[in-house]
C-alpha cells in the first residue's frame, strides 16, 4: 500500500495535497463538488485584521500556460473571519486548517494571528510576507531578510502553533530570506507566491488589469518555484512547503524531490475545480509506477 | 454546478462575427435563464464564461461573438468536438417580480440569455416585449425566434440600417412595462438604467477567473454589500447597483 502521509512541523497530513490561498476561499465552494475532507489541509483565503475590497476590476488577466491576479486581498477581515466563515469552513471540514494571514504593517500581522490562535481547528498560520510595508516606504516585508525576520519574531509571540513563512520569489535571494525566517523562530516556510507580471491589451494599448500589475501563476511558474526549492532546501532545516504550477500528481512528486514536505495546488483549482481530489487519487498508482512506497522519503530527494 | 462533458451538434454562423452553438450533454444544473457556463477549450488556461441561450432536452444552445483568440477557435471547432464544460453558474434572471408585461432588452451579445429568460415568462403565461439592440444590419440575429416564441419584439440598429434608428433606450420609451431584464455592453445597461420607468434585472459582464466564487477575481460594491459577479450575480437588482 502506498504511504501518502507526511508530517508538517508535527502534524500527520493524510496526504502533502494542500489547496494554496485565495484558490479555494474558505473552502465551501468546493465542498459542493466533493467531500474536501480528502485534503491534506487547505489554505484558507488571506485574512487582514481590517475587511478589505481590494483591486479594482478587471483583476484576472490569462496568460500562456497561466494567469495574473490582482485581487488584492479581499478578505472581510479577521473579526468576520472568525465569526462567519469558519463556523461554516466547520460544517464541510474537520482536519486542523492552515491560516493564512496578510498585514500591512508589523502590528496588523500581530493582531490578525493574535485574534485567530484561539481557534482550535487553525492547525497552522501561513504568514504571506509579500504585502507591501506601509511603514518601510512600501516595500514587501518579503524582499528584505531583515523585514522578514522582525515579522516572524513578531508573530512567534502571540502563538505556539507552528508558523510558516510565505515567500516573494520576487527578490534576488530568496535564500537569505528563508534563512531570515528560520533564525527568527519560524517553523516552516512556503513557497512560491506569485511572480510579478503584466499583460497589455493590444487593442486598447493599457494593461489588462487594472492595477496594471498582477501576480503570475499556474504551469509556466513550476521551473521557477522548483529551483527556488532546492535552493531553500540546502539553506534551511525547517520544512519547506512547495508550491507554484503544479497540477497533476507528477508535479507533486517533483516538487517534493525539489525539497517540499507538502504541496499547495493554486491556480489549477481555478480552471480545474476537482484538480485536488483527482491528484489524490493518482497519487498511489503515480508513487508505484516511480517505485514509491512511502511518500515522506522521497522530500529532497534529487539532492 | 457541474463539469462535464458536451458535445457539439452544430456550430453555425449566425450573423456577423456571431455564432450558434449547439451542444449535447448534461443540463440538469442549468436552474434558471442568465445563468452561464465556462468552458475549457484545448490550449487556453482559463475558461471562456458564456450564457446560456436555452438549455432543453439534453441539448444547451449558446451564442458567442469572435472577439479574440478563444472565441476564435471555438468558431472553428467541428461538429463532434467535445469541450469540458462547467454548468449551472450565477444566479439567473428571477422572473417572480416580472408583472404581466416584462420588457426584456438585450444588446449585442448580450441578447443571448433573453431567449431563455422570453420562453420562461411566456410559459409562465406573461406577455413580454423584447428591444434587440445592433450596431448594423449584419450583426441582427434570433429576432425570429424571439417572435416565433410569441413576444413582441423591436430591433434598434445604431445605423439604422434596420428596424427602428439609434439604441435600446431610444426605444424604451415608447413601451409599456411592469419589469424590465436587460443584458448587454456596460455603458447600454446604464444607460437602460437610466431611462428604466420600473424596477428591473441587469446581467453583467467581468473578467473571471474560476467562475463559480472560489478567486474574488470578479467582485464588485453593491449597495447590499461585496458582490462576485460570477456567483452573486451575474444578475443585480436595478436598487443595489453601484455604478
Ligand atoms: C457571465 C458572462 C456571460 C457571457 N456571455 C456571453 C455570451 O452569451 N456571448 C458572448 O459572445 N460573450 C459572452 N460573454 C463574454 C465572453 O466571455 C468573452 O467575449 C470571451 O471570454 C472572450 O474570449 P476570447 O478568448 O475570444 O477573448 P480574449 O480577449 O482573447 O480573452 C482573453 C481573456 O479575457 C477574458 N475576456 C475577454 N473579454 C471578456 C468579457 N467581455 N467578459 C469576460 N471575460 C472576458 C477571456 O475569458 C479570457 O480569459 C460573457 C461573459 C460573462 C462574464
Ligand atoms: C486568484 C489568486 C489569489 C491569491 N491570493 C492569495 C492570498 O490571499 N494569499 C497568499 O498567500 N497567496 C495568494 N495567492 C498565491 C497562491 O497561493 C500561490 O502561492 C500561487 O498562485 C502559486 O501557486 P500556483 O502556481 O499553483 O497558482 C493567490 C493566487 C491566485 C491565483
Ligand atoms: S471569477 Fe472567481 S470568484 Fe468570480
Amino acid at each position: 500500500m502506498a504511504n501518502t502521509k507526511v508530517n508538517l512541523c508535527g502534524i500527520t497530513l493524510d496526504n502533502p495535497i494542500i489547496p494554496a490561498s485565495g484558490t479555494f476561499g474558505f473552502g465551501y465552494e468546493f465542498a459542493e463538488l466533493y467531500d474536501i475532507n480528502v485534503l491534506g489541509t487547505f489554505s484558507f483565503k488571506g485574512t487582514t485584521l481590517e475587511p478589505r475590497f481590494g483591486n479594482p476590476t478587471p483583476r484576472i488577466a490569462e496568460c500562456a500556460s497561466g494567469m495574473l491576479n490582482a485581487v488584492g486581498l479581499q478578505n472581510p477581515g479577521v473579526d468576520k473571519v472568525i465569526s462567519e466563515e469558519l463556523p461554516k469552513l466547520r460544517r464541510v471540514f474537520n482536519k486542523p486548517v492552515m491560516a493564512n494571514v496578510s498585514g500591512f504593517s508589523i502590528h496588523e500581522y500581530v493582531e490578525t494571528v493574535r485574534r485567530l490562535d484561539g481557534e482550535g481547528d487553525i492547525g497552522w498560520f501561513e504568514v504571506n510576507i509579500s504585502c507591501p510595508n506601509v511603514h518601510g516606504g512600501g516595500m514587501s516585508f518579503g524582499t528584505s531578510p531583515e523585514m522578514a525576520e522582525q515579522v516572524t519574531r513578531a508573530v512567534r509571540k502571540v502563538t505556539d502553533k507552528p508558523i510558516i513563512i510565505k515567500l516573494s520569489p520576487n527578490v534576488t535571494d530568496i535564500v537569505s530570506i528563508a534563512k531570515a525566517c528560520e533564525a527568527g523562530g519560524a517553523d516552516g516556510v512556503s513557497l512560491i507566491n506569485t511572480l510579478l507580471g503584466m499583460r497589455i491589451d493590444i487593442k486598447r494599448r493599457r494593461p489588462i488589469i487594472a492595477n496594471k500589475t498582477g501576480g503570475f501563476s499556474g504551469p509556466a511558474i513550476k521551473p521557477v518555484a522548483v529551483r527556488m526549492i532546492y535552493q531553500v532546501y540546502e539553506a534551511v532545516k525547517i520544512p519547506i512547503v512547495g508550491m507554484g504550477g503544479a497540477r497533476s500528481a507528477e508535479d507533486v512528486i517533483e516538487l517534493m524531490l525539489a525539497g517540499a514536505t507538502a504541496v499547495e495546488i493554486g491556480a489549477e483549482n481555478l480552471v480545474n475545480p476537482y484538480a485536488c481530489r483527482d491528484i489524490i487519487e493518482a497519487l498511489p498508482s503515480v508513487m508505484e509506477k516511480y517505485g514509491i512506497n512511502n511518500l515522506s522519503e522521497i522530500i529532497g530527494g534529487a539532492h | 454546478m457541474k463539469d462535464s462533458v458536451f458535445k457539439i451538434l452544430s456550430n453555425e454562423k449566425i450573423a456577423k462575427n456571431t455564432y450558434e452553438c449547439i451542444l449535447e450533454g448534461d443540463i440538469s444544473d442549468v436552474k434558471a435563464p442568465g445563468q452561464f457556463v465556462n468552458i475549457k477549450l484545448d490550449g487556453f488556461y482559463l475558461r471562456r464564461p458564456i450564457s446560456v441561450c436555452d438549455a432543453e432536452d439534453g441539448k444547451l444552445t449558446i451564442i458567442y461573438k469572435v472577439v479574440g483568440e478563444g472565441t476564435e477557435a471555438m468558431a472553428k471547432a467541428a461538429v463532434g468536438d467535445e469541450w469540458l464544460t462547467l454548468t449551472g453558474l450565477g444566479n439567473g434572471y428571477d422572473t417572480s417580480p416580472s408583472g404581466d408585461y416584462p420588457l426584456l432588452i438585450g444588446g449585442g451579445a448580450g441578447v443571448p440569455p433573453m431567449y431563455m429568460l422570453c420562453k420562461k415568462l411566456i410559459f409562465e403565461g406573461k406577455h413580454p416585449t423584447v428591444i434587440l439592440g445592433f450596431n448594423t444590419k449584419d450583426e441582427v440575429f434570433y429576432k425570429e425566434k424571439f417572435t416565433n416564441l410569441g413576444a413582441k419584439v423591436i430591433v434598434a440598429t445604431a445605423d439604422g440600417s434596420v428596424g427602428v434608428k439609434g439604441f435600446v433606450t431610444n426605444v424604451m420609451p415608447s413601451c409599456e412595462y411592469t419589469y424590465f431584464y436587460t443584458c448587454g455592453p456596460e455603458p447600454m445597461l446604464k444607460a437602460v438604467y437610466e431611462v428604466s420607468v420600473t424596477s428591473g434585472q441587469l446581467s453583467f459582464e467581468e473578467r473571471m477567473g474560476c467562475g463559480f466564487g472560489a478567486c474574488m477575481g470578479c467582485s464588485c460594491k453593491t449597495k447590499y454589500g461585496n458582490k462576485r459577479i460570477c456567483r452573486d450575480g451575474p444578475v443585480l437588482t436595478k436598487e443595489e447597483i453601484i455604478w
